[in-house]
């Protein structure tokens, strides 16, 4: 049977969510163990284990919160040596890829990142990539071992199958040449909103709204549906709103039950962050925005008058 | 100060674009350097201005990456370096990072800038497998760049803020697109460019082989599309209207 791990990653000591999700792919393919890495590991395992995880290798030591991606990578790359697993799953975030991409670069066997399905036939292992910023989609073939597959986020849904996992000390010493990259403050400063990857409605607004001092319309409407607010790239990168907010490629990637876009073009670097929506309502004046075509209802208009009149409607509706 | 910065030329995010009968991103369309490339690039150069010393552009690619190159050195940069050879088309993240620290150890830069994700492959592995091959560390998603004697510091962009991430000696650091604004090559900047070597590099001149692949590509297929819903025009109330009652029929409110 074939071997298949999964990187946990902790985040601020918990267990991140596309960690259960990586459970859900790995488990079909064969006997899965996880590795968790910080402090936190501890609680982490039992929550891999009803999730599917067979074994966790884990060490509660707090050099691996302490430094960028190095100690993580030292850790897998000895029990890589140690073991040789066929598939080494990563989740395709910001702390997961540089480790990934250390580890990959050190093993010398490479890696296929942002994955949205990993497959194990026989002994070989396919993953599928959005291709030409998602227009299409590329099959990939793994030719070293391990390989190593960055999966994206909401690809898979985590699941309780039940279970407990068997744990094992990681014990591997962390050499002086690996804590460089040493954080030494971390600041938090996004709101009280609602996480936007659990929201059950997600408005999103972009440069249609015209500028920053608009972006309160959006943020209303969230609020009146029991949402989150979300952001294209572009008024991000314009610091509108913070990098939190963004959805799409290299943002979040959500799955409301709805999302309403408000301003947004619709690239395909965007959608592919919130196609998988279950209603899509698009608010954009161009009726060929490329946002209509995937949208559900879409409605050709201007959003700076569209969204106060709706938010108020909603709160007349629901009495708040 | 030695500074490396990596720049990439990239299908125009502006245009548009296909692909060849291979499969791979065109490459005969409009290109540009690297609009993220240009953010690492205006960084180095701050330093540079901020503690004296060098700017080195690499880039691989084909030999009209030359223009990507080029561009930078109108910014300000003092020199290229192209790697290119015939084989490059599909290179996968790995050899792309091997030939670039190849090229970059002789030069012992005391800084690397990359930027997060390039605009066409986007992925962001080259910079955590290049700083893994020079034996560096990593500094990553830095909305801000300080270095003091031989300490580097970057906010290094997260989820719900930031955090503040040092690093001594030599080390490489991701840019996001938000860090600085790129300044305009100015007229003079051009002219000097002229003069501005660009050494080429071949990977046999580097000693690399790129004849066994990581990764193969088995097939290229068209992504499964929503389909199109319904598209009305607002005529002052009745966009209102049916997006409240498409929301009661979802049960949202
Ligand atoms: C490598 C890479 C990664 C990327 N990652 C992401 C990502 O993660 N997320 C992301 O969002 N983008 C991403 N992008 C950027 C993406 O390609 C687009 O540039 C971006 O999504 C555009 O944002 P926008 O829709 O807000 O702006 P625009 O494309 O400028 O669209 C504005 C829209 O607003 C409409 N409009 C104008 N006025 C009004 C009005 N009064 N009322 C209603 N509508 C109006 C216009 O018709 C237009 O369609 C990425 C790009 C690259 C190359
Ligand atoms: N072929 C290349 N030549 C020079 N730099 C590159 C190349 N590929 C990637 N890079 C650098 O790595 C960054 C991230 O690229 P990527 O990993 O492809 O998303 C780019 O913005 C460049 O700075």
């Amino acid at each position: 049977m074939a071997t298949i791990w999964t990187y946990a990653e902790l985040d601020s000591g918990a267990l991140a969510p596309i960690s259960l999700e990586l459970l859900a792919c790995a488990r079909s393919m064969g006997e899965v163990t996880s590795i968790a890495l910080g402090p936190g590991a501890g609680e982490a395992a039992a929550s891999l284990g009803r999730h599917g995880a067979g074994r966790v290798l884990l060490s509660e030591d707090g050099v691996y919160a302490e430094y960028l991606a190095e100690p993580a990578t030292d850790a897998l790359a000895a029990l890589v040596e140690k073991e040789k697993p066929d598939v080494l799953l990563f989740g395709f975030t910001p702390d997961s890829r540089e480790v990934a991409g250390r580890l990959a670069a050190r093993l010398g066997v490479g890696l296929i990142s942002n994955a949205l399905s990993v497959e194990l036939s026989g002994d070989e292992v396919r993953a599928k990539v959005p291709y030409f910023g998602g227009a299409q989609v590329a099959t990939f073939r793994a030719n070293r071992r391990p390989a190593i597959i960055l999966v994206r986020p909401k690809s898979y849904e985590a699941e309780e199958v039940g279970g407990e996992a068997g744990r094992e000390p990681v014990e591997v010493t962390i050499g002086e040449g690996s804590t460089r990259a040493r954080i030494i403050e971390t600041k938090v400063e996004a709101g009280e909103q609602i996480k936007l990857e659990d929201a059950p409605v997600v408005v999103s607004g972009g440069r249609g709204l015209g500028g920053p001092e608009n972006f309160h319309l959006v943020e209303e409407l969230a609020e009146a549906l029991g949402g989150a607010s979300g952001a294209s790239r572009a008024i991000v990168d314009a610091g509108w709103v913070p990098y939190a907010m963004q959805v799409g490629q290299t943002g979040k990637t959500v799955r409301p039950g709805v999302y309403i876009a408000a301003g947004i073009s619709g690239a395909m670097q965007h959608t592919v962050g919130m196609k998988s929506s279950k209603l899509i309502i698009s608010i954009n004046k161009d009726a060929e925005a490329p946002i209509h075509k995937i949208s559900d209802l879409g409605v050709v208009g201007d959003a700076l008058t569209i969204l106060p009149k709706l938010t108020a409607a909603v709160r007349a509706r629901t009495g708040k | 100060m030695k500074i490396v910065v990596t720049v990439k030329q990239v299908p125009d995010p502006n245009g548009q674009h296909r692909l060849d009968a291979d499969d791979t991103i065109a490459r005969d369309g409009e290109v540009v350097l690297d609009p993220g490339d240009e953010c690492g690039i205006e960084v180095g150069l701050q330093l540079k201005e901020a503690h004296g010393g060098e700017v080195v552009l690499v880039s691989m690619g084909p030999e009209r990456s030359r223009e990507a190159i080029r561009r930078g050195l109108s910014m300000g940069a003092d020199r290229g370096l192209l790697i290119t050879s015939d084989e490059l088309s599909g290179a996968d993240a790995l050899l792309t990072a091997t030939a670039l620290a190849t090229a970059i150890q002789p030069e012992e830069p005391d800084l690397v800038i990359s930027a997060t994700e390039s605009y066409d492959g986007s992925t962001g592995m080259v910079p955590p497998m290049l700083a893994e091959l020079l034996g560096v560390p990593q500094l990553t998603f830095a909305t801000k760049v300080e270095v003091d004697g031989e300490t580097v510091t970057v906010h290094r962009q997260t989820e719900g803020g930031y955090q503040v991430v040092e690093a001594h000696g030599p080390s490489l650091v991701t840019v996001t697109a938000g860090i600085a604004e790129p300044r305009y090559a100015s007229l003079k900047g051009i002219m000097a460019a002229r003069s501005k070597e660009v050494k080429v590099l071949s990977f046999e001149d580097l000693g690399l082989d790129s004849s066994e692949p990581v990764e193969t590509v088995e097939s290229i297929e068209p992504a499964e599309e929503r389909e199109a819903g319904e598209v009305i025009e607002d005529d002052g109330n009745s966009a209102v209207e049916r997006i409240m009652e498409t929301l009661q029929a979802a049960r949202v409110i």
